[in-house]
């Protein structure tokens, strides 16, 4: 039976649990005593019963028949030897699942005289429409039938199993009922646990994130010494294709490194004072017309996704600061089509709504007392936006900033389209550099070996990123958070 | 003595008041003010002159030239030896294409062995003509023999020479066009045959390597699939998480590390996501690649930070008066958060999804590393299926080098945005709506 079908069944018996709990609920309160609980809340108690066990163990059953049935094709296959026709004993074990899948789809009169060869054999599953690889092995068909048998048998045991303790836990529960009995509460304490486990998965992403770029990344150093990648300054991880035994490229992180930090901090030269200015502007100045007209437009601005930004780069003002820059020395462009100036420009003007959003916070946040002092003591405004405001909150701006460069130096979709992939290590402005995330992307696109250090990098490059971003932000919300302390 | 002049007694008199320079001072609190505005125009006219090129240049995408031409299905073009009773193999193998040309052919009145003109004639046609016309005779053989109107759209470079973006004062051999095409252009726009109708083919069409016959029909799926899942997973877990964190949890080691990490989250660059995506949900879990499900389930991961930041501050509004209120009324801590502090905060939760939603739908980056990049030309049937998204399609209409395809891609922008700022504009509307002030 198929788990699908027998995820149904339970929910269904959870159901009619549901409605003959809260019946017998309702039919025994009699006036005499006071229920503890209302009905629907024993109707719930029962659902929750009848359903949540038998979940769990389908859930259990299901992985561990799957685990079961791959040991026993590993111990049907035949020994590995020299000159096995399947690369490796994992693809094997592919092959014999993927024609047991095929399998399924024939009807019972083509599976009692199955031919013995795969090369008979694959007309008839073409005909369902069933494509298979071409180096499925004869060997493998025996052993795929017998796969079938045994996974019909795990699934009919399992679906047993499971419906029984379905009935049973809904029979439990309908037994309970009693006008004292605490259903609410019972109920609620699954809920709430159910809570504790929905606001838990915050933390098994930070845990999935580092743990499966840790274990990449370990096997990537197994070929490639961290010496070489943190500290060499070439990078040109050659391509590996599948199969093609992986050559040996050099992976340094420093130029991607330069290049992300350039490009960074020329995105900040950007958006730093612009986005810090306008925060001012719009806090201290602005109209509540001009406001409420501005601000909408500077969250659209934000609202609008980074890949259209790079193609604006990488379509536009690329080419026309190319033409640009031919015209004034007359001849020969100094600007390239693909730069760090021109990512670096349009990533700062992505930033200047992240940086003015942040800042607005955090001046508006500047208490009433300290500016109505400034301006008393006869400053002027400008004078005490520069002298009494921006100093109460140059710790929260600096936290601004941090944030705001962590999210540059994390940027994909703009480095990638307008920053260029050649690794050169150059401070002028007007050159192609590359970036962290661009190498990320390019190594993982395309059809590359999973195990090979040229696709493993991506991941030694992502836990760096990572890491970065990481420092970069705890120091930046402890900063902020701090701040606003002082004030409150 | 006493004839000193006024005047002079008077400036005496002001004389030692110190200079403050006040004259210096107002000049440069107006500087200030400039710098100020300065900086909000420059954002300003960044969004401006971004969004008038790439509606400027996108704008054409959503017409389609085609050619009206009587299609005569000859049984000689399509089935020469009159095989289709025995293997109908032969009406899917058949030289569509020659039916569409023999049509022009006639309509032009060129003579059918003139070489030449025949082969300038070729590139005329989108190749997608085969597939158009075969779909016609597939769902009904008997049009056979019979002639019938169809519309045939032109290849993408008449397309763009149509709609007069081609530069016909360049020497002909560098151009696209020749003088001929051309020509017979012309002839065809004055018989009214060929014209401009709205481009239903970009929303429609999967993936393909002739401009005319791509669109963004597996995209546009894609992306409904992904946030489809973002939505129903992302708003319950995030819910739920916010409730607990903001009503039950109490404060110890375990809540600040959820804390912690929930902000900290919320700032990982969104490629980190992917690659949490391709090494546990398609390498560990052995899930497929290039799947809708698995970009939802992503994005979801990438969402939940924005919906919890959101709901908690809609919570944490709700003023505690209510909460007392409902608990002097002997209502349990579950009932008074579900039955009076949840829908009070449901404006701002639905505020914060929706913004997370629109986040997610332009999110690009972690979608290319789990294969989301992919030629798919057939529409996907399940989420399990390979599909794409509006960005990414996007993405590789950027890669791809004719300039059909340039025009393409910002149409797609212009869809691609007009579907944040709807959402965008709901949220800020919800927000306006139902915003309460305690």
């Amino acid at each position: 039976m198929s788990s699908l079908l027998v995820l149904a069944i339970v929910v269904a018996i959870g159901l009619v649990a549901f409605f003959i709990g809260r019946q017998r609920a309702a039919a025994q309160d009699n006036g005499k005593v006071k229920p503890h609980s209302r009905a629907h809340y024993h109707g719930w108690w029962a659902f929750l019963l009848a359903v949540l066990p038998a979940l769990l163990l389908l859930a259990v059953w299901a992985v561990g028949s799957s685990v079961y049935l791959d040991r026993n094709i590993h111990a049907a296959l035949p020994e590995r030897t020299v000159n096995s026709k399947v690369a490796s004993e994992a693809l094997d074990v592919s092959l014999v699942k993927s024609l047991a899948r095929g399998l399924r789809k024939l009807d019972a009169g083509t599976l009692a005289a199955l031919p013995a060869s795969f090369a008979e054999l694959q007309p008839l599953l073409a005909a369902k429409g069933v494509a298979l690889a071409s180096d499925t092995q004869d060997y493998m068909i025996p052993i795929a039938v017998e796969a079938n048998k045994v996974q019909d048998r795990l699934g009919l045991f399992g679906a047993v199993v499971i419906l029984a303790l379905s009935i049973a836990g809904a029979f439990y529960a309908l037994r309970q009922i009693a006008p004292r009995s605490r259903a609410r509460n019972n109920v609620e304490r699954l809920m709430l646990w159910g809570l504790l486990a929905a606001s838990t998965i915050a933390i098994l992403t930070t845990v999935g994130i580092v743990l499966s770029m840790l274990f990449q990344t370990i096997t990537f150093f197994e070929s490639v010494s961290p010496m070489n990648f943190f500290f060499g300054t070439v990078w040109d991880p050659r391509f590996a294709a599948a199969g093609s035994g992986g050559s040996q490229g050099q992976f340094g992180l420093i130029p991607l490194l330069a290049g992300t930090l350039y490009i960074a901090a020329v995105a900040l030269l950007v958006a730093v004072p612009v986005g810090l200015m306008s925060a001012v502007y719009m806090a201290e100045y602005a109209t509540p017309r001009v406001r409420s007209v501005v601000k909408p437009a500077l969250e659209l601005l934000a609202g609008i996704p980074t890949i259209v930004y790079g193609i604006f780069a990488v379509v536009t003002l690329g080419p026309f600061l190319r033409d640009l820059s031919a015209a004034l020395t007359g001849g020969s462009p100094f600007i390239q089509g693909q730069s760090i100036f021109t990512a670096g420009l349009v990533m700062g003007v992505m930033l200047i709504p992240v940086v003015s959003s942040l800042s607005d916070d955090i001046i508006t946040a500047v208490p009433r007392a300290m500016r109505d002092g400034s301006l008393g003591l006869g400053a002027t405004r400008s004078e005490t936006i520069k002298r009494v405001i921006l100093p109460a909150a140059l710790p929260g701006i600096v936290g601004a900033i941090l944030l705001t460069a962590s999210r540059a130096i994390g940027e994909t979709m703009i480095v990638v389209l307008a920053a260029g992939v050649a690794a050169n290590l150059t401070i002028n402005p007007f050159e192609a550099m590359t970036t962290i995330t661009v190498k990320i992307v390019n190594q993982l696109t395309g059809d590359l070996e999973f195990n090979s250090p040229q696709t493993l990098v991506a991941f030694a490059l992502g836990l760096t990123l990572f890491a970065l971003t990481l420092v970069m932000n705890i120091v930046a919300l402890y900063i902020v958070r701090k701040y606003r302390e002082q004030y409150e | 003595m006493t004839d000193i002049p006024m005047d002079t007694m008077v400036r005496a008199a002001a004389h030692p008041r110190r200079d403050i320079g006040l004259k210096a001072r107002y000049a440069a609190e107006r500087r200030f003010r400039i710098y100020g505005a300065v900086a909000i125009s420059v954002g300003l006219a960044f969004l401006a002159i971004m969004l008038i090129t790439i509606v400027s240049k996108g704008y054409t995408a959503f017409w389609q030239t085609t050619v009206s031409l009587p299609i005569s299905f000859d049984e000689k073009v399509i089935d020469p030896s009159n095989k289709r009773a025995a293997d109908p193999s032969v009406l899917i193998k058949a030289n569509y294409p020659k039916l569409a040309e023999n049509a022009l052919v006639a309509k032009l009145g060129i003579n059918p062995d003139d070489k030449p003109a025949i082969r300038q004639l070729k590139g005329f046609l989108s190749e997608g003509a085969r597939v158009q016309l075969r779909d016609i005779v597939a769902a009904d053989p008997s049009v056979i023999g019979t002639t019938r109107d169809v519309n045939i759209l032109t290849a993408a470079n008449l397309d763009s020479a149509f709609k007069g973006q081609i530069d016909l004062s360049v020497e002909e051999a560098r151009r696209k066009v020749s003088d001929q095409q051309i020509a017979w252009m012309n002839k065809l726009k004055a018989d009214g045959v060929m014209a401009e109708h709205f481009n239903t083919g970009l929303f429609s069409y999967g993936a393909s390597s002739r401009p005319e016959t791509s669109g963004m029909g597996v995209a546009i799926i894609g992306s409904f699939y992904m946030m489809v899942i973002v939505l129903l997973l992302a708003l319950p877990i995030g819910v739920a998480a916010s409730i607990y964190l903001e009503e039950f949890a109490k404060k110890n080691r375990l809540t600040d590390l959820i804390e912690v990490n929930i902000n900290n989250l919320a700032a990982v660059p969104s490629i980190v996501f992917g690659l949490l995506g391709l090494s546990v949900f398609i390498n560990f879990l052995g899930m497929p690649r290039s799947a809708a499900f698995v970009g939802g389930l992503v994005l979801t991961l990438m969402t939940l930070p924005t919906i919890i930041i959101a709901t908690r501050a809609a919570l944490a509004a709700v003023p505690p008066s209510i909460r007392s209120a409902a608990l002097g009324l002997g209502a349990s801590k579950m009932q008074m958060v579900f039955q009076h502090i949840l829908p009070l905060a449901a404006p701002g939760i639905l505020t914060g999804t929706i913004i997370g939603l629109a986040r997610a739908l332009g999110e690009t980056a972690p979608l290319l590393l789990i294969g989301m990049v992919a030629f798919v030309a057939d529409y996907p049937k399940t989420p399990f299926d390979p599909a794409t998204a509006l960005p990414v399609q996007i993405y590789m209409w950027a890669n791809e080098a004719e300039r059909a395809f340039v025009e393409r891609m910002s149409g797609a922008i212009i869809i691609l945005l007009v579907f944040l700022m709807a959402m965008n504009i709901t949220a800020i509307v919800l927000r306006r709506r139902f915003e309460r002030r305690w």
